[in-house]
């Protein structure tokens, strides 16, 4: 087996362990290369379906292009998708930066708090209906408590110590000190009622990996991470005020791979294109606060 | 060009004592052959200047908060880096005892183990216990330094004295370390350089060893194990395969290969190998997230095992001697129940005895102990109410490893030595005591039979569509109570919300609905009643139990629908039409038969 192989294998089962232990699971979807790969291992890991949905969390801050591609593949590929919002903070204007609100904050109001209202089915959500092709109110919203989410250990420090399963307490608190143990392919899979929580089946993947299973397995990925003849691509895929296109000439999934390899950006973080991580404490303040 | 294919990768874990030195040793190999992200040093630096903190190689690791504050690794963390010759993911473990499932769940992760040792300090409590525990998780390739050689004076007799010292600890748990290496993590000596202050030592450096440090295929000669993580049949878009999912853990196996289900013994053959976008396979191996048809239907259960007709069976078994390392805040105490996970298995499990505890970090016996407290390692028989399959240290690692979870927890992670001698079983022993214990009431069970003109009966209806045996059940209940006869339905969720609601619900604890139900069928038998209970897919475990809980009166089991998992034979069968009328008439007979009713009162 491959590097790669053992990675897919590995997310594979983490996949369908979640799937075998939780009634009321759901997928993020964040339209990026790490969750978009994700999608694909779900697909692998359940031979061609997914069977759960997955849920979109709109900033409105989004580049437009994401917004279309989203729901392209989610017609294309049969996808049961949820999209949720912070409708009251967006009325508000409590943004950044042509609101009042600070990058952290703002990350905290459209992110944060749209996700934990939106998978507890309080807040409005849309949901794909496929027979009319388009996003319709959702009226029965039921709450999920197992949430998959795409992050990797190489991220940034406080990813790098997560589960593949973890908890999550009703304020939706990470105690970092007191996790529990995985070994031998066991994981906590068992849960006092009312707990949520988050599944990593990407943590022992790097950028590159990412990359490198993206190009094997033909993934369709989203054009914005490819300079498009202007001499720069986005790496990271955030909101457009806070991530910023860096320059590269990496037209193609091959050529991003050798920038990553051995070019340009073999030694430069990923996230340094993210604004919000710069600020105090950055993301693990967020991360605690149940950004993911 | 490197290419992806033939990338190797390999994952190290540091392991030892607190505050003995494993973050700064990491932080210092990455930041020394330039392995860091482009600014991050600059970026810790900056950060430690204005919180006015000395720098430390050991915030490179250390990204928490608290962590930071408290000079101390909370949580394992996994760092990337490559070098020419291939990939690393270095895991840094913490070495407080407080955290020691943290660092069990790094460790587990790796391959090979650097394990760091104080020079002034010298071997500690938790550099012989996470020796052990490195051990007892199966890891074989391990490095030792002896760190902070600065503050010993580069002396070569400190190191001389610990690395005879834990060489001959590591004996005794069977580990050949592969080298000691003096280091200093602070200074940077034979870290990635070979330092003159050590003319005296000719060995590898840090850098050296992990490039050297094995990295080994999963072995494909082993049997063929396959835990069975699901069933799937996703009928969507017309898709009509029946999919047994699992994670290889050894060997091989291919199309048209025989295959053998244990426990349930259900055997079957290899029609296809199942895999999204990719070349058509016809054949998979150890550490495949695979999938598989079958060329027959069988109806097999999540929890079970698939292995080759061919190759040698796993033991079957309700008794487990394990050694069982123990990390609940709880401690682990008999008559209490337990999930055991091995494999895709879960199963309820007992704690039945306490051969011996061992002392960690002196490997000497402890005796006399009945309970295992927190990092206790104790070699003990489990016991699960049903068989289950496994493989014992020895003969396969893999599939002799299991975890006990604890309320909500996994507490205990073990290895199976052997099946334990069948002795009388938990059951068997309480059933024993309670008969021996029974105050017979005044009235014989004849007399009350007499006056209520029927015998005394426990009537057990099983169907794998529940309302449907449900809905047989209640009617017969509605006849025989029409008939002036004291019948009495009960439902295992009445036992499960009332009686039982001291415990959870759910599939875990469905052994424990099954006892208290069967506690009560022996009561209302004694009194007189015909008792009747409706259950989903029981099997012969289930039926055996019921069976010894009522004792000393009968029982008799009803089958509504075909059973595809039961390995038992019902006193009668009632098709699954829907017909009522048909149905407790057929079970009237049965009553008829066996003499409970009589003829003449229907
Ligand atoms: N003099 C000297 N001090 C060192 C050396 N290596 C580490 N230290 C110091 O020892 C202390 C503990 O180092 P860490 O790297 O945090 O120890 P650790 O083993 O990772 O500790 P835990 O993860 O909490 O178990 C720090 O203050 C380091 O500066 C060394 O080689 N020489
Ligand atoms: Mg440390």
């Amino acid at each position: 087996m491959t590097n790669l192989d053992k990675l897919e294998a590995n997310s594979v089962h983490i996949l369908r362990e979640a799937y075998r232990e939780f009634k009321s699971l759901v997928m993020l979807w964040s339209i990026g290369k790490d969750s978009t790969v994700l999608l694909w291992l779900a697909r692998k890991a359940f031979f061609g379906h997914v069977p759960f949905p997955l849920m979109h969390i709109d900033t409105h801050y989004k580049i437009p292009e994401m917004i279309e591609y989203r729901d392209r593949v989610a017609l294309e590929w049969g996808l049961d998708l949820i999209v949720g919002e912070n409708r009251k903070a967006l009325d508000e204007r409590h943004t950044f930066p042509d609101g009042q609100a600070t990058r952290v904050e703002c990350c905290r109001s459209l992110k944060s708090e749209a996700l934990k209202h939106t998978l507890s089915g309080e807040w409005p959500r849309r949901r794909m209906d496929h027979k009319v092709g388009r996003l319709e109110a959702e009226e029965r919203r039921e709450a999920f408590t197992g949430v998959i989410v795409g992050a990797r250990a190489d991220e940034e420090g406080s990813r790098s110590k997560e589960r593949y399963f973890s908890a999550r307490d009703r304020q939706n608190e990470w105690d970092v000190g007191d996790q529990p143990p995985e070994l031998w392919r066991q994981y906590k899979t068992d849960f006092a009622p009312g707990t949520h929580v988050r599944i990593h089946p990407l943590l022992d993947w790097t950028e590159l990996n990412i990359w490198e299973y993206i190009e094997r397995e033909r993934i369709p990925i989203i054009p914005l991470y490819f300079d498009r003849g202007d001499g720069r691509r986005y790496r990271s895929l955030g909101c457009y005020p806070c991530t910023s296109p860096v320059v590269s000439e990496a037209k193609s999934v091959t050529d991003i791979v050798e920038e990553l390899r051995a070019g340009k950006f073999r030694d430069i973080a990923e996230r340094s294109g993210r604004e919000q991580d710069k600020e105090d404490g950055g993301l693990e303040t967020l991360r605690r606060g149940g950004y993911m | 060009m490197e290419s992806t294919e033939n990338t190797e990768q390999i994952s190290i874990v540091m392991a030892g004592h607190v505050d003995h030195g494993k973050s700064t040793v990491i932080g210092r190999l990455l930041s020394d052959i330039g392995a860091l992200p482009q600014g991050k040093l600059e970026q810790v630096k900056e950060m430690c200047r204005r919180n006015a903190k000395p720098f430390e190689y050991a915030f490179l690791l250390d990204a928490l908060k608290d962590e930071q504050s408290q000079g101390i690794t909370i949580d394992a963390a996994r760092c990337f880096f490559r070098t020419e010759r291939r990939r690393y993911i270095m895991i840094d473990a913490p070495g407080h005892i407080e955290f020691l499932k943290n660092m069990i769940t790094g460790a587990a992760r790796a391959e090979a183990a650097l394990l760091v040792i104080d020079a002034r300090e010298g071997i500690r409590e938790n550099t012989k216990r996470h020796g052990y525990m490195l051990s007892m998780l199966g890891l074989r390739q391990l490095a030792v330094l002896v760190n902070k050689m600065d503050l010993a004076d580069y002396g070569r007799n400190v190191f001389g004295r610990i690395t005879e010292e834990y060489t001959e600890f590591l004996g005794r748990l069977g580990i050949e370390p592969v080298s000691f290496i003096p280091v200093s993590g602070m200074e940077g000596v034979n870290i990635s350089e070979k330092s003159k202050l050590t003319p005296w030592y000719d060995g590898p450096t840090v850098l050296q060893q992990i490039e050297a440090f094995q990295h080994k295929p999963p072995s494909q000669v082993i049997p063929f194990r396959l835990p069975v993580q699901d069933v799937y049949k996703f009928t969507e878009q017309g898709d009509d395969r029946r999919i047994v999912a699992g994670t290889i853990e050894t060997g091989t196996v291919q199309v048209g290969d025989r295959v053998v289900f244990q426990p349930s013994g259900k055997s079957s053959a290899i029609r296809s190998v199942e895999y999204f976008n990719g070349a058509a396979k016809s054949r998979a191996a150890a550490g495949e997230a695979a999938g598989f048809t079958l060329d027959t239907q069988v109806y097999i259960k999540p929890g079970e095992w698939m292995v080759r007709q061919d190759d040698p069976a796993m033991k079957t078994g309700t008794r487990l001697r394990t050694n069982l390392f123990w990390m609940g805040r709880d401690p682990m105490i008999r008559d209490k129940t337990y999930k055991l996970k091995l494999g895709a298995l879960r199963s309820p499990v007992k704690l039945v005895e306490v051969l011996s505890v061992l002392d960690a970090t002196e490997l000497a016996t402890v005796s006399g102990k009945q309970q295992l407290d927190r990092h206790d390692v104790a070699e003990v028989i489990l016991e699960t109410p049903k068989p289950v399959a496994f493989d014992v240290l020895g003969e396969i690692e893999q599939t002799s490893r299991l975890v006990v979870v604890d309320n909500y927890e996994i507490s205990g992670a073990g290895i199976i030595l052997a099946a334990a001698e069948a002795a009388d079983s938990v059951l068997q022993e309480h059933i024993r005591a309670r008969e021996i214990a029974w105050k017979n009431s005044a009235i014989p069970l004849a007399e009350r039979n007499a006056a209520y003109g029927h015998g005394a009966k426990f009537v057990v209806f099983t169907s794998e569509i529940p309302e449907l045996g449900e809905a047989v059940a209640r009617a017969l209940e509605r006849r025989l109570f029409a008939l002036n006869f004291k019948a009495y339905f009960l439902g295992i969720d009445n036992v499960a919300m009332g009686l039982d609601a001291d415990l959870r619900v759910g599939n875990d604890y469905r052994d424990d609905h099954i006892r208290r139900l069967g506690e009560l069928a022996r009561i209302f038998t004694d009194s007189g009643q015909i008792f009747i209970t409706s259950l989903a897919n029981v099997d012969e475990y289930d039926i055996n139990a019921l069976k010894l809980l009522n004792t000393p009166h009968e029982i008799l089991t009803v089958q509504v629908g075909e059973s595809r998992f039961a390995g038992f034979t019902p006193d009668v069968t009632i098709e699954a039409d829907g017909d009522l009328g048909r149905g407790v008439e057929k079970a009237c007979a049965l009553l008829k038969q066996k003499q409970v009713i009589q003829d003449y009162s229907i």
